[in-house]
C-alpha cells in the first residue's frame, strides 16, 4: 500500500488504482466541514483493512501542523475543544452505529476514525441517568396506583445514585480495559492499540440504546422488562465485542476469551442493576 | 567701565527682549475641579432609589424580552445575573412546602433545585463554548437564567391550581401548563443561543438546553403538597 508520504495530494485517479490493486480496502472518504472562522477544514481518511492503521490528514487553515488532536495539555481548553470537535451529523452516525451493530463494522475503526469526541459519551450518560431516574419513579407510581395507601414522591435520590453508578461504569471499565489493553500490547504487534479517548467513546455510545429501553421500562409487564434488556443487553454488548476483539484476538485464547467476557458481564451487571432499582 | 559690568553681573541683559515669533511651550494644569465634568458619570451621588430602580428596570426588560421572544440583542448585549439570581430563589422557594420535605425519599431541597438550576447552566455553557460557540460565559449564563421565567410562572400557576385540589383534573390542568411553559423556555432560549453556533452544530447545542429544561419541569410537575 502506498506509505504516508504518498498519502499527501493524491489525485482522484490515482484511488481507481488503489482500489484494484486492493479491492478490500474501504472506502476514501472526503468530508469537507467549515469551522466557525471560516478556515477550511479538510479531513482525508484512507482506512485499510482491519490491522492497518487509520491515517488520517487534516488540513485546517488554522492548525497547519497537520496535528489531529490534543493542542496543548489537557489542562489547557483548547484540548478539551479538540474533543468536541464534531457535527450533528456526525453524532447522529456514531449513534446510528451504536444502536445497529453490522459484522464487519469495528466501532472505533469505522465510525470514529481518529476524532473521538466526548460529547456523545457525557450527553448520553446524562440522558441515561435521568430516563433512568424518571422512569423507575413513574413505573413505581403506575404499580401503585389502585393503592389508596400510596402517596407519590418523586424520589430524587434516585438521581443520585443512577448518576454514581453510570458515571463510574462509564468512566473507570473505559480505564480498567485500556490499562489491560495497553499493558498486553507488546512493541511487534501489528495493531495500534486504541487510545484510552476511543475506549471511552465506544463505551459511552454503547449506552445510548438503555435510553429507549429504560423509557419502555414504563410499561408494567414483567415479561416485556426482561426481553427488553435481553435485546439492549445482546446489541449494546455486541458493538463492544465487535470493537475489542479485534484488540484482542491475538493473545493466547484464554485471555482473549477472558476479556470479552468480563467485559459483557460487566455491562449485564449495569443492565440487571438498573432494572433492580428502577423496579423498586 | 570693566568695574560696572563686572558688579552688575545681569546689567547688560536689561535691554534684551524675547522676540515674539519663538513659541513658548509647556503645560500649566490647575487640578482643582477638573473632575467635575465627570458628573454625568457619576453614580456615587445619585440617590439609592434611583440606584435601585435602575436595575430593577434592566432586569424588567429583559423579562419582557424572554415573554416575547424575538431575535434582539438586548439579552445578550447586557447581561447581567440579577434576574437568573431573583428566578432561581422564587422557584426554590415555590418548591418548599412539599409532602416529602420531611421525609427523604423526598422532593428537592432549596440547596438542590439551586445546583440543578446553576451547575446545569455553567455545564451547558461550557459545551457550547467547547463546540465553538462565540457568546461569552456570562452571556449564556444570564440567557439560560432568564428563560426559566415561564417556568417559574408555571409553578406559580400550579400553586395556585393544587390549591384547589389534587385530582385528575387538577393533574391534567398542570400537565398542560406545564408543557406549554417548557416549549416556551426552549424555543426563548433557542432564539437567542442559536445564532452564536456555527450552523452544523446548532441541534447539538440545543439539545442539552432541552434536557435541562426538561428536568425542571418534571421538577415542578412532580411537586405534591403535604395534606
Amino acid at each position: 500500500m502506498a506509505s504516508p508520504n504518498d498519502l499527501q495530494f493524491q489525485e482522484f485517479d490515482e484511488a481507481a488504482d488503489l482500489l484494484s490493486a486492493d479491492p478490500e480496502a474501504t472506502t476514501l472518504s472526503v468530508s469537507v466541514t467549515s469551522t466557525r472562522a471560516g478556515g477550511e477544514d479538510v479531513k482525508l481518511d484512507l482506512t485499510d483493512e482491519e490491522e492497518g492503521l487509520p491515517e488520517s490528514l487534516c488540513y485546517s487553515s488554522k492548525n497547519l501542523l497537520g496535528g489531529q488532536k490534543s493542542q496543548g495539555g489537557f489542562w489547557t481548553f483548547e484540548y478539551y475543544e479538540s474533543l468536541f470537535n464534531v457535527d450533528t451529523v456526525q453524532v447522529l452516525d456514531r449513534v446510528k452505529g451504536s444502536v445497529l451493530p453490522l459484522p464487519g463494522r469495528n466501532f472505533i475503526k469505522h465510525y470514529l476514525r481518529s476524532n473521538p469526541d466526548l460529547y456523545g459519551p457525557f450527553w448520553i450518560c446524562v440522558t441515561l441517568v435521568f430516563s433512568v431516574a424518571i422512569s423507575g419513579n413513574l413505573s413505581m407510581f403506575l404499580t401503585q396506583m389502585g393503592n389508596p395507601a400510596f402517596h407519590y414522591r418523586p424520589q430524587f435520590h434516585r438521581v443520585t445514585i443512577a448518576a454514581v453508578i453510570i458515571f463510574m461504569y462509564a468512566w473507570l471499565v473505559p480505564v480498567a480495559l485500556w490499562g489491560f489493553l495497553t499493558w498486553r500490547q507488546s512493541a511487534d504487534r501489528q495493531v495500534k492499540g486504541y487510545s484510552f479517548l476511543e475506549t471511552v467513546c465506544v463505551y459511552g455510545y454503547s449506552l445510548f440504546i438503555y435510553i429507549p429501553t429504560s423509557i419502555l421500562w414504563i410499561i408494567p409487564f414483567e415479561w416485556l422488562r426482561w426481553m427488553l434488556i435481553l435485546v439492549a443487553m445482546v446489541i449494546s454488548g455486541s458493538v463492544l465485542v465487535l470493537t475489542f476483539w479485534p484488540a484482542v484476538r491475538d493473545e493466547a485464547k484464554l485471555i482473549a476469551v477472558a476479556t470479552v467476557v468480563a467485559i459483557l458481564l460487566l455491562h449485564t451487571l449495569l443492565a440487571v442493576g438498573c432494572k433492580v432499582s428502577g423496579s423498586q | 567701565m570693566a568695574e560696572e559690568e563686572a558688579s552688575r553681573p545681569f546689567a547688560g541683559l536689561s535691554d534684551v527682549s524675547i522676540p515674539e515669533d519663538i513659541p513658548v511651550e509647556g503645560d500649566i494644569s490647575v487640578p482643582m475641579g477638573a473632575n467635575k465634568r465627570d458628573d454625568e458619570y457619576s453614580t456615587l451621588d445619585e440617590p439609592v432609589k434611583e440606584t435601585i430602580l435602575r436595575d430593577l428596570r434592566a432586569v424588567g426588560n429583559k423579562f419582557i424580552h424572554v415573554l416575547y421572544p424575538k431575535r434582539s440583542s438586548a439579552l445578550l448585549r447586557d447581561w447581567d445575573l440579577w434576574g437568573p439570581l431573583l428566578l432561581c430563589v422564587t422557584l426554590a422557594l415555590l418548591l418548599q412546602g412539599g409532602a416529602a420535605d420531611s421525609d427523604d425519599q423526598g422532593g428537592p431541597q432549596f440547596a438542590e433545585v439551586f445546583v440543578v438550576i446553576w451547575f446545569g447552566s455553567i455545564i451547558i455553557t461550557l459545551n457550547s463554548k467547547l463546540l465553538g460557540g462565540t457568546i461569552s460565559f456570562f452571556q449564556s449564563l444570564c440567557v439560560l437564567g432568564y428563560c426559566i421565567l415561564p417556568l417559574t410562572v408555571a409553578m406559580i400557576v400550579c400553586r395556585i391550581v393544587l390549591v384547589g385540589g389534587s385530582g385528575t383534573v387538577s393533574f391534567v390542568v398542570r400537565l398542560l401548563v406545564v408543557t406549554a411553559s417548557f416549549g416556551w423556555s426552549t424555543f426563548a432560549s433557542t432564539a437567542f443561543l442559536a445564532d452564536s453556533q456555527p450552523s452544523n452544530r446548532k441541534a447539538l447545542v440545543v439539545y442539552p438546553v432541552f434536557l435541562f429544561y426538561f428536568i425542571i419541569s418534571w421538577i415542578i410537575l412532580t411537586f405534591s403538597p403535604s395534606h
